[in-house]
């Protein structure tokens, strides 16, 4: 007998850890951001900005800087009669929501500092930057409100005209619902004979920071407008552009050239974008605009800003019973194309992993004169999965059990799959227990437990501390009929296609757009596995509305789940398609050929044409099956019958100095279940990044405002992102659960990290001073913020809770602990 | 909708706007010679980007911070953001663009980049690859402590750090093999 290889042939490139195709121009400087875009007779913006978060404009004089060298015009929204377009809330998230209005440059209401009120162009940005200077604009500064529960008082309005500052009210009721019982009977239950943990967790505010600044160009020259944009959403700008300016949609061509990174921070449809395109069509010059960094802190949307008001049920053994949370989410001063929507995806991740018998979400959304709030790496999941993750640790130490222990009671077993959850979701599929099993083995959890009992006992002024973190996400946004019934305004499709070149190259076109992900080498690993073609001949083409003129772009980790699927069915459907050519130039029966390796065989023989072979002969057409169209291209659109649902186990132990507050990372182990791995790299790769901004959540990041709605954190200087002197090298393995709601059975991996790390984290820190009657640090926790707490414990006063902040203090107006690292 | 943009394309009579002087600036980049002028102010960064067309060197902040613009100016890593180009005057300056061009030629650090998914956006990779470029020339064989502290100067929001700090003791090693230098 010859020796076969039983290996199945799809799996000879997905699951191989390929080197990227993108790397190449990104290592060698070849690379075309949109900055480095250069055009015959461009023009550049520099944008005048207000200083105040809340005020009137009353004049802006111009004439100084229209008078400057090499100023072409100076503009504010009066020279726009016809308006500019308008930046879009994309999910109203009820019918009643207040929704301010929000034009791309002031007219006269400054909502908050960094909007635009007038607009420089000159022959270089040099000179439309000085000129900027130049323009006077006098404002009467109005009182600014800055903090949710502030807002909440409705008594200094964000938006004075809109009456309130109330956006929008969101609940979901398991008991209304039909998903489980009442809560409130729960609760109730719980205070007589059970145990009742009431905590209030705040999500401080965050900036998104991806590495390289917003920059946009538009050539309105020719017969189409053409804008290249540092955008995860081409798709959705274009559409936005036409629905919001009458612009006709085939009259607009929207680039995503190579994007520096995006983390849900440019998911946006920005006034920079909306104003560089008016005034290049109001000149007739192509013209650029590149935000500073500074810029791009104070006016790309921000992150997360929550407070999380939690009360959880459970039986004196730690069974949960119900579990109840009020939301308080700030939007920010506009609400943001999915602003809205942000906090309320939390709804169905607040329970998690576990089997709570009753639920209740309630979010309250609310308007302040700050930045805009959107997605931010996980967006709304992180949060919910900190609180979640937070109060199981809470509840292990109420009863008195080891963390594990209490979620192992909670959590659903692998065998009881397909499992619908408290709110209502199906999860396909997971095994907690063997994502927790290979963790612990990894952490070496029993040994380092052993080690901070006997540091404990020793007096150490160094304590270790282990976190735990047990998450499941849902990602793959998403089935098209769930949006519409949650009044977002698009679907959640993706859209994929797949030309057969002639000489045997495949070109494939995604409507998703990446910007760091690497779909690229993963698209082309699927596809060459799919047709039986090498790696090297696919080629993967994105993010040009005139190449992929069918697409919802990147974002929620959809890319894989969805625009994966998309193209392999695209893929199945060009064999199909080219099947009855190859059984005409195979002189056989369709029903005879069987499609393997990329090539067409008559089944009991060693006849067969490759389908590249196909391609060549439907390309000269000579010789086709008369009923046909010389053409075996296709092309496919996906609607996702479900979100997927990732899951892994975070271990971390930190270790905390009770003299300082420093905290350092000592070891940290995840364990994800994400399905089918394409390429095992880059997922590594994914779950490091991720790791790390989720980490920089617990330790480092905040965005602070003044009393008066300055942003204090307005540089990389004071917005500490973290460096290779905050991190550690992670442990990473993967077990694996294949999700049944698409073909390869794949999940989603990009927020996964982040979503999972932060609760690992701080949990860890307040499990190292919890018998120094800590129950909660408030993030970022900094030295000052640990050592504050530690100082603290023992006084009465704080033994009882630990307060999180106070309720008359400005949004986290605490300076003086932000600029400071990890202390490690 | 195109206004006639005539009115401002030379100052108005009477008017005293002053024209910035420029200055000549001859320098070496990448070991070809050039020569452009800009004015005094004109950050390094921007000299390379805008004056000599050489966009490989990326600005993320501006300030200093971040060290995508890193550059190498007489083989040391310089923040060209924090620098006049008219300082780099008779300097020899090396960008990403310096270090190799194509896939045949690169570098053991562009090499050990590639190998070890050291990047994923790629924004930040061209200050990673010249800071770490200079540091093996002076310490060929760094332990995992100094590969770490080598790049701290640096932000990178996309990959952890951790395929960065194994990249740089890859290059070491690939140098040390022989690789292209």
């Amino acid at each position: 007998m010859t020796a076969v290889d039983e290996r199945p042939a799809e799996s000879a490139e997905i699951g191989k850890a390929r080197r990227r195709k993108e790397d190449q121009r990104l290592i060698t400087g070849r690379t075309k951001w949109t900055d480095n875009i250069v055009l015959p007779g461009m023009l550049h913006l520099a944008m005048v900005r207000s200083p105040f978060a809340h005020a009137k404009v009353t004049s802006i004089d111009t004439e100084a800087a229209k008078g400057a060298t090499n100023v072409v015009a100076v503009y504010t929204a009066a020279d726009f009669p016809d308006g500019m377009g308008a930046c879009a809330n994309a999910w109203p998230i009820t019918p009643e929501q207040v929704t301010p209005d929000h034009l791309p440059m002031v007219t006269e209401h400054v909502a908050c500092a960094g909007e635009i009120v007038a607009v420089v162009v000159a022959r270089s940005a040099a000179a439309a930057r000085d000129a900027a200077e130049l323009v006077d604009v006098d404002y009467e500064e109005l009182p600014a409100v800055l903090d949710a529960k502030e807002a909440l008082k409705d008594e200094v309005l964000a938006h004075p005209d809109k009456g309130t500052n109330k956006s929008a009210f969101w609940r979901l009721d398991s008991a209304e619902a039909g998903t489980g019982g009442s809560v409130d009977e729960a609760i109730a239950k719980a205070r007589e004979d059970g145990i009742v943990i009431e905590r209030e967790y705040r999500q401080q505010r965050l900036v998104p920071a991806f590495m390289e600044p917003r920059s946009t160009v538009v050539d309105p020259t020719g017969e189409q407008v053409t804008m290249w944009t540092s955008t995860q959403v081409p798709h959705i700008l274009r559409f936005l552009i036409a629905a919001t300016t009458g612009m006709p949609e085939s009259k607009i061509r929207v680039i995503a050239p190579d994007v520096g990174g995006g983390f849900g921070g440019k998911l946006q449809t920005t006034p920079e974008e909306f104003i560089t395109l008016a005034v290049a069509r109001k000149l007739g010059k192509p013209a650029k605009y590149t935000e500073t960094r500074s810029e791009s802190l104070l006016s790309a949307h921000h992150g997360r800003d929550q407070y999380q008001m939690l009360t959880l049920a459970a039986t004196k053994d730690g069974t949960v019973t119900g579990l109840k949370v009020d939301l308080l989410a700030n939007l920010g001063a506009y609400v943001a194309i999915v602003g809205g929507g942000v906090p309320v995806l939390g709804a169905w991740m607040f329970h998690a992993i576990y089997k709570f018998p009753a639920y209740q979400f309630n979010c309250q959304t609310v308007l302040t004169n700050t930045t805009w709030v959107d997605a931010y790496r996980g967006a709304g999941r992180p949060e919910a999965t900190f609180a979640i993750e937070r109060l199981m640790d809470e509840l292990a130490a109420e009863v008195g059990v080891d963390p594990l222990e209490i979620r192992e009671k909670n959590w659903i077993k692998h065998e009881e799959f397909p499992f619908v959850s408290v709110s209502g979701m199906t999860y396909d599929s997971g095994n907690y227990e063997a994502a927790t099993a290979r963790a612990k083995e990894l952490f070496g959890y029993d040994e380092l437990r052993a080690e901070q009992k006997q540091r404990r006992q020793s007096g150490d002024p160094v304590q270790l501390g282990i976190g735990v973190s047990t998450f499941t996400e849902m990602c793959g946004l998403a089935p098209s009929r769930v949006l519409g019934q949650l009044s977002y305004g698009a679907g959640g499709w993706e859209s994929a296609a797949i030309r057969m070149l002639p000489t045997g190259k495949v070109e494939v076109i995604t409507g998703t757009s990446p910007h760091g992900q690497g779909h690229e080498t993963a698209w082309s690993q699927i596809v060459a596995d799919r047709l039986g073609v090498p790696f090297d001949d696919v080629e993967v083409l994105h993010g040009d509305t005139a190449i992929a003129y069918k697409g919802l772009d990147t974002y929620g980790s959809r890319s894989l789940v969805v625009g994966g699927e998309a193209v392999v069915r695209a893929a199945d459907k060009v064999i199909e398609k080219a099947k009855p050519f190859a059984a005409h130039l195979l002189e056989a029966s369709v029903d005879d050929l069987e499609f393997k390796d990329g090539r067409y065989a008559v089944k009991g023989t060693d006849k067969g044409v490759g389908i590249t072979e196909v391609a060549l002969a439907t390309f000269a057409s000579h010789n086709y099956p008369d009923h046909l169209e010389p053409g075996i291209d296709a092309d496919a659109t996906y609607d996702p019958v479900d979100f997927s649902f990732p899951h892994g186990t975070h271990l971390c132990a930190m270790e905390v100095d009770t003299e300082t507050g420093a905290s350092t990372i000592r070891k940290y182990v995840c364990v994800d279940d994400i399905g089918q791995v394409i390429n095992p790299l880059i997922v590594e790769g994914q779950v490091h990044g991720g790791l790390v901004q989720g980490i920089a959540q617990a330790l480092w990041e905040e965005a602070v405002y003044d009393d008066n709605g300055t942003l204090v954190t307005g540089s990389f200087v004071d917005y500490t992102l973290p460096t290779t002197a905050d991190t550690i090298n992670f442990v990473t393995d993967n077990t694996t659960s294949l999700a049944t709601t698409n073909t390869l059975g794949t999940k989603g991996v990009g927020e996964a990290g982040t979503i999972a790390s932060t609760p690992a984290v701080v949990n860890a820190i307040v499990d190292a001073v919890r018998d120094r009657g800590i129950h909660d640090i408030q993030m970022p926790c900094t030295p000052a913020r640990v050592w504050a707490a530690l100082q603290s414990a023992g006084s009465a006063e704080v033994a009882q809770a630990q307060p999180h902040f106070h309720e008359e203090a400005a949004n986290n107006a605490d300076p003086g602990t932000t600029g400071e690292g990890s202390g490690s | 909708m195109t206004e006639q943009i005539m009115s401002h394309t030379s100052p108005p009579v009477g008017s005293d706007i002053t024209v910035e002087p420029l200055h000549e600036i001859t320098l070496s980049v990448n070991g070809a010679p050039h020569t452009a002028t800009a004015p005094a102010r004109r950050l390094l960064s921007d000299f390379l980007r805008r004056e000599l067309g050489l966009t490989g060197t990326h600005v993320g902040c501006e300030h200093g911070v971040c060290g995508a613009c890193t550059v190498l100016v007489d083989g040391a890593p310089m923040r060209s953001c924090l620098m006049f180009a008219i300082s780099a005057q008779g300097h020899e300056i090396t960008t990403v663009e310096g270090l190799g061009t194509d896939m045949d030629n690169l570098s053991p650090v562009q090499q050990a980049f590639k190998e070890c998914h050291a990047l994923q956006c790629g924004f930040c990779t061209p200050g990673f690859l010249t800071t770490i470029h200079a540091f093996l020339e002076t310490n060929p064989s760094p332990t995992e402590a100094e590969a770490r502290e080598v790049v701290s100067g640096n932000l990178c929001r996309c990959t952890g750090y951790q395929n960065i700090i194994k990249a740089v003791l890859r290059a070491a090693e690939i140098r040390r093999e022989g690789g292209a230098a």
